[in-house]
């Protein structure tokens, strides 16, 4: 039995199969549901850094389910654009899984804590199909999955404030979902197959047809309500506040990257760029609505006072950034975008899972409870900071890459008028991160602190996350030669 | 302009029904008349998909001697998906509106959002201290 044909499917079953076996054993020994989850993690994580590995040395990896034929199969498909994200994904998940352990423990009830991490665990294989299949109804399957255990999970702490997001999220949510599904409909009525490389192959000759135009519309709209882009962003703010940390940190970091990473998929890869030339300005309007995003989520974190608040508005304007470089659409744009993706997974991360330990500490959650802990909390906040210096955009730091490549793009494509947008922008994160930083570290708060750090098993997963912003905006060569090789893929031979 | 009407009518029927469960998530307060839209709207997405499998002259997809065209099964696989997945969120909504209702004590949407104002106004603004 040869295990290295059969990865990709592995990379999904093992979280899946995890999902049903950690209630099992929680009934058994409550602790060993935990250790289960991360195993199962970090055994997904290897197969994803194997299998990019392989795409890196021969190519396109296709795997067909069951060893049916594609298009009458399912297929799976890990190429340069997959195969990157999962292993962001992946990785990012097992940081916040070492995170979770002691953050669970405090903010959900004990019996309950086998029942969340299996939820958890269908949310990660819900993640890791939709980056990984090439069947669109399979991808509607998967991107289901997540948002039904992301509802869970976010309603799974003890604030009842979570509850009104969550239901709020799951209307929306299931809005979007069921406008991705007529879409996916009108696709498969119009060609007759759910393979996204047979749509790539049939649709060309239909872009004038009223019914392919309608299913790009609804599948955009619905991914957009996903991925949070303005004026779809409504439902973010209120989840990421009242959601347990971890989840808040998890869905911050992965949840919207991979809607995103699902819109290239069908923005570039079933829908080729020629569609945007003749049918639809597509392009265009995910370039105003990127601006939208990016001004407008920068100017309502400023006056937040919740730190989480804060920090889920400023993910607002930064979707806007990845969807700007899909609005513009040449190599250097889509570079930008995707390295983003890698750098507001690191840099969101960190923040969050910064946020979470001060609220594990003293359960603060506004702004102004954060005078001082400079001193308190020295390790959480030497991270926070770092987290805010990449986000600010300062060279050095992963966040100044990805601008570096959306400025480029922009330039190249003529629309020089977009670099000072970038740059206010940047100077508007500035204003409301070094406002926190300033309360951290330069505010008196009158008594003796003595330094008492969050638990070990929660510093560390945050400095590995931010420490990762400096290696990678440093040695920038690694992301940018993946991704590079993956937008040569999307946008066809340039 | 008649064949528009008459000869589509499926069609006008899918669109009515998703635009009265459409309606109905949006423009109810009651949170389970929410829920319900919702379901009318994954309905009629669920005949949209079934219609188009439909073979003139076709029987039902199980394999009879007697058959010569069969309907498409596929899009019937397709839904029943569908219909799991529509059943899911339905059980997950309903569950968390029983977690409202035991918190707010109300599930009419305006009465839950009065109640969330009133607490977060209190949070922001606390009563000053009595002299």
């Amino acid at each position: 039995m040869n295990l290295e044909a059969h990865l990709p499917i592995l990379a999904i079953i093992i979280p899946l199969i995890s999902a049903f076996v950690i209630p099992l054993f929680g009934r058994i020994n409550k602790a060993c549901a935990w250790y289960i989850a991360i195993s199962a993690i970090s055994l997904s994580f290897i197969i994803s850094v194997s299998l990019l590995n392989s795409v890196l040395a021969d190519g396109t990896v296709s795997y067909r389910l069951g060893g049916w034929e594609p298009p009458w199969g399912i297929e799976y498909v890990v190429d340069y654009l997959s195969g990157f994200v999962m292993v962001i994904v992946s990785a990012i998940a097992v940081v916040m899984t070492l995170y979770a352990k002691k953050s669970v423990e405090k903010e959900i009830d004990e019996s309950r804590i086998s029942a969340f991490y299996a939820i958890y665990m269908l949310f990660f294989t819900g993640l890791m199909g939709m980056t990984i299949t090439g069947d669109i109804f399979n991808l509607y399957v998967f991107i289901e999955i997540t948002a039904l255990s992301g509802y869970a999970l976010s309603a799974a702490g003890k604030k009842r404030e979570a509850l009104i997001a969550t239901y709020n999220y799951l209307i929306l949510g299931t809005i979007a979902a069921t406008f991705i599904l007529i879409g996916i409909g009108y696709l498969y009525i119009v060609t007759g197959t759910l393979n996204m490389a047979d749509l790539k192959m049939r649709l060309p000759g239909l872009y004038g047809s009223t019914s392919v135009m309608t299913a790009f519309a609804f599948i955009t709209v619905g991914l957009s309500l996903k991925l949070a882009l303005f004026p779809f962003h409504i439902w973010l703010p209120n989840v990421y506040t009242h959601a347990p940390s971890v989840v808040s940190s998890l869905m911050a970091a992965t949840g919207t990257k991979v809607a995103l990473y699902v819109l290239l998929r069908m923005m570039f890869t079933v829908f080729t760029v020629d569609f945007y030339l003749k049918a639809v300005p597509a392009t265009t309007i995910f370039l105003i609505l990127g601006i939208l995003a990016i001004i407008s989520g920068s100017i309502i974190a400023i006056s937040q006072t919740n730190i989480k608040r804060m920090l889920a508005y400023s993910s607002v304007g930064q979707i806007g950034y990845m969807v700007l470089g899909v609005g513009l659409a040449n190599p250097l744009a889509l570079t930008g975008s995707l390295i983003h993706i890698l750098n507001h997974a690191l840099m969101k991360g960190t923040l969050f899972m910064a946020a979470g330990a001060v609220f594990y500490m003293t359960g603060a959650e506004n702004i102004s409870d954060l005078r001082g802990m400079g001193r308190k909390m020295p390790f959480t906040m030497a991270a926070f900071t770092i987290g805010s210096l990449s986000m600010i955009g300062f060279p050095l730091t992963v966040g100044f890459v990805s601008k570096w490549y959306l400025a480029m793009g922009a330039i190249k494509s003529g629309m020089w008028w977009l670099v000072p947008v970038i740059l206010l922008s940047s100077l508007l994160t500035a204003v409301y991160l070094l406002r926190v930083i300033e309360t951290i570290y330069f505010s008196e708060t009158g008594k003796e602190t003595t330094p008492e750090d969050a638990p070990a098993g929660m510093v560390i997963p945050i400095l590995i996350l931010a420490s990762l912003c400096l290696v990678f905006g440093i040695f920038t060569f690694m992301p940018v030669g993946v991704a590079s090789r993956a937008v040569t893929l999307l946008l066809g031979v340039q | 302009m008649i064949e528009l009407f008459f000869g589509k009518y499926h069609y006008w029927i899918y669109i009515a029904l998703m635009m009265i469960g459409f309606y109905a998530m949006i423009a109810k307060e009651n949170l389970i008349k929410k829920i319900i839209g919702m379901n009318i709207f994954q309905t009629a997405v669920f005949l949209f998909y079934i219609s188009a499998g439909k073979v003139r002259g076709g029987t039902a997809p199980i394999l009879w001697e007697k058959a010569v065209l069969y309907d498409n099964p596929l899009p019937h696989t397709l839904m029943l998906t569908g219909i799991v997945v529509s059943v899911s969120t339905t059980a997950v909504a309903f569950a968390i509106v029983i977690k409202i209702y035991r918190e707010y004590g109300t599930i009419e949407e305006d009465k839950i959002l009065g109640l969330a104002e009133g607490e977060r106004f209190r949070e922001e603004n606390p009563a000053p201290p009595v002299p």
